[in-house]
């Protein structure tokens, strides 16, 4: 009836991913910036304050940003991504255009050897996000795709407890997201806009949301319906609801809306259902019930809540919340390591891009 | 500077333990009358000082605050720009350059676009001091002896390594304003390095410094080191660590750490208002004196 995991108690504190490979007499890891939006200046922030990267390079289409940080930071910046991959001596890239481009960017990376981080989602196309994951693990690259929530300690939490079998045979999940992106009618100028770039409301928020319920649970297998709703927007949804099916017959349920103005920021929340108990989690809180007889570990029957300030690593650098840094950690780590084989790869988001395009299909 | 101010995180649903606090906290302070009466309660109680984002709902306070001068004779504002949401959502509306035209007044960015593209783009000076002078008109007529630059873009500016518009803030508000620039950060050690770098000495700087070390980044020992060498003129925020920490043991570990200058608190009901103002100054009653002079 749903998704049963035998129940493994272990050390509360398996899920820092911190390891690290570079010494502080290494060569910087030199990162190129193809992309500096929105999400690209955070990256670029990010990497500027990382003791081991050096930023090679800066790329955009819009002169606007780029030239600025040449002229305040000196950096060298470019028009075009293949003339900076070739010329800026790079070990790897951070892709954060609109979606509709990160093939084409993450592909010419790879080929020439580099590692490749790619803001999220990976491709629109699942077939594209494929062959991607294909050619990195071919070239032993590291390949990252920025679903930051993974790096969330109260989500690492709730996939530990799940996974541990904490709450029995997990029969339900649901996953919502809530935020105040789109909250006017004719607004919407840029790529988030336009479907054909990978705007929209399933691409941008719903897609964290797949991600974590895969995390957490793994992928579903079917998407039994969905509804894809505009609000204000013309050309994309602002709104999205969906029911999955699991291996096993649990169900699923996805609710996410970027036009919800009673919402400061994206506000993410998990609440998965087991035979023994539940968890609701958001990015403070991770709240649990256990059915009397089933103690786990620290947690005894009844509730317990664990406060982010209680779960989350420190990072050295902050900036807009711990898991930005975590994630970027993460990938110069297994940049340094030369592996391909690590958390948040190109494959993970490929069952992602699948589960997209299949709530795509089922809400046309 | 004074040494106890009063924040405003409950008052716009920030609370960083708990969304349902939050949403319940956004639903008690659903209007100015509301918020006003918790200040009042604060400023009656000799916390002259609101420090508080350069939200919409700050300029209506503002403006209560102007009108009623012989209420608030003594009331001053540290605003801390900008909003950040309000940015960051515009720009994934509507884009950059269409973001500063909306928040920059009328008419000054459309010269400069239309005038020439690469001096809008490349003059960042120009349109810090444009966006600064757009956040501080609902200020006009009140006083701001301090004015901060909000930890996202703090910060931002930090990774980015862009230090010479730390300097340009600084300036900026030294001479259009008459105050002092404050800087918000989650990594106090390495800001005050880059600020010295800068030519900005003993910078006032607001930043997490709490017993557990939450948000800390650099590590409490790296803070405490800044602290002592009276480097920065340190203001303490988020000293409960959301909650995490009991009221009592947070203000008597921060009260007690050397080179404290100020501390910032949040405060929902008058009650709490009045209970941390007492635990405050009875610990630095018989703590150490501050690192610098006040």
């Amino acid at each position: 009836m749903g998704i049963a995991y035998e129940r493994t108690a272990s050390t509360p504190d398996d899920s820092a991913d911190t390891a690290r490979g570079g010494g502080p007499t290494s060569p910087p890891i030199r990162v190129g910036l193809i992309g500096v939006g929105k999400m690209g200046i955070s990256h670029c922030a990010i990497l500027g304050a990382h003791p081991r990267v050096a930023i090679a390079g800066i790329c955009d289409s819009a002169t606007y940003i780029a030239s600025a940080l040449r002229k305040h930071t000196g950096t060298d910046t470019f028009h075009d991504y293949r003339k900076m991959i070739d010329s800026a001596g790079l070990d790897c890239v951070f892709v954060a255009t609109p979606t509709s481009t990160h093939f084409d960017a993450a592909t010419c990376a790879l080929e020439r050897g580099l590692h490749v981080f790619v803001e999220k989602p990976l491709c629109l196309d699942p077939v594209d996000s494929m062959r991607l994951a294909d050619l990195a693990k071919r070239r032993s690259r590291a390949n990252q795709v920025g679903y930051h929530h993974r790096f969330i300690a109260t989500f690492r939490e709730t996939r530990r407890l799940v996974q541990a079998g904490a709450i029995g045979e997990v029969y339900h999940i649901s996953g919502s997201a809530f935020g105040a992106v789109v909250v006017r009618p004719k607004s919407g100028r840029t790529w988030r806009a336009r479907k054909s770039e990978g705007g929209g409301c399933l691409h941008d928020y719903a897609s964290h949301v797949v991600d974590l319920m895969n995390f957490i649970v793994g992928p579903p297998e079917r998407v039994l319906g969905a509804h894809l709703r505009r609000i204000y927007s013309k050309d994309v949804e602002d709104a999205v609801y969906a029911t999955f099916r699991y291996p096993g017959g649990a169900s699923g349920q996805l609710e996410t809306n970027w036009s919800d103005n009673s919402y400061r920021k994206m506000s993410t929340t998990m609440a998965v259902y087991g035979t023994r108990g539940k968890i609701v989690a958001d990015r403070q809180e991770c709240k649990i019930y256990l059915r009397s007889g089933a103690e786990f570990e620290q947690y005894p029957a009844g509730w317990t809540i664990r406060y982010i300030t209680d779960l989350q690593p420190p990072v050295a650098y902050y900036l807009r919340g711990e898991e930005y840094s975590a994630q970027i950690d993460a990938f110069i780590d297994a940049v340094e390591r030369g592996t391909a084989e690590h958390e948040n790869s190109f494959a993970s988001a490929c069952e992602t891009d699948r589960v997209i395009d299949l709530i795509s299909k089922a809400g046309q | 500077m004074e040494r106890i101010l009063f924040g405003d995180n409950q008052f716009f649903g920030v609370n960083h333990m708990s969304e349902d606090k939050a949403r319940a906290q956004a639903m008690q302070f659903r209007d100015t009358p509301s918020i006003m009466r918790v200040l009042d309660c604060a400023y009656d109680h000799g916390i002259k000082v609101f420090m508080c984002t350069t939200h919409d709902r700050v300029g209506e306070i503002a403006d209560t605050v102007r009108r009623n001068s012989r209420r608030y004779p003594d009331f001053q504002f540290y605003p801390c720009m900008p909003y950040a949401h309000k940015y960051a959502d515009s720009v994934s509306e509507v884009g950059i350059i269409d973001t500063i035209r909306r928040f920059a007044p009328g008419g000054i960015m459309e010269t400069l676009i239309k005038g020439a593209i690469s001096a809008a783009t490349q003059n960042v000076y120009k349109l810090m001091e444009i966006l600064v002078d757009a956040e501080m008109k609902r200020f006009a007529g009140v006083r701001t002896p301090i004015i901060f630059l909000q930890n996202v873009v703090t910060d931002l500016l930090l990774g980015l390594k862009v230090y010479d518009v730390f300097a340009a803030f600084s300036e900026h508000i030294q001479r259009k304003y008459d105050a002092e620039a404050g800087f918000i950060t989650m990594n106090l050690p390495m800001l005050v390095n880059a600020l010295e770098q800068v030519g900005i000495e003993n910078p006032i700087v607001c930043a997490n410094i709490n017993k557990i070390g939450f948000r800390m980044c650099g590590g409490i020992d790296a803070y405490r080191k800044r602290l002592r060498s009276q480097r920065c003129r340190a203001i303490a925020m988020s000293v409960f660590a959301s909650g995490a920490i009991p009221p009592e043991e947070a203000i008597e570990w921060v009260c007690n750490l050397e080179g404290v200058e100020s501390i910032v608190f949040g405060a929902s009901s008058p009650r709490n208002v009045r209970h941390t103002k007492e635990l405050i100054e009875r610990a630095w009653g018989h703590g150490p004196a501050p690192a610098a002079a006040v």
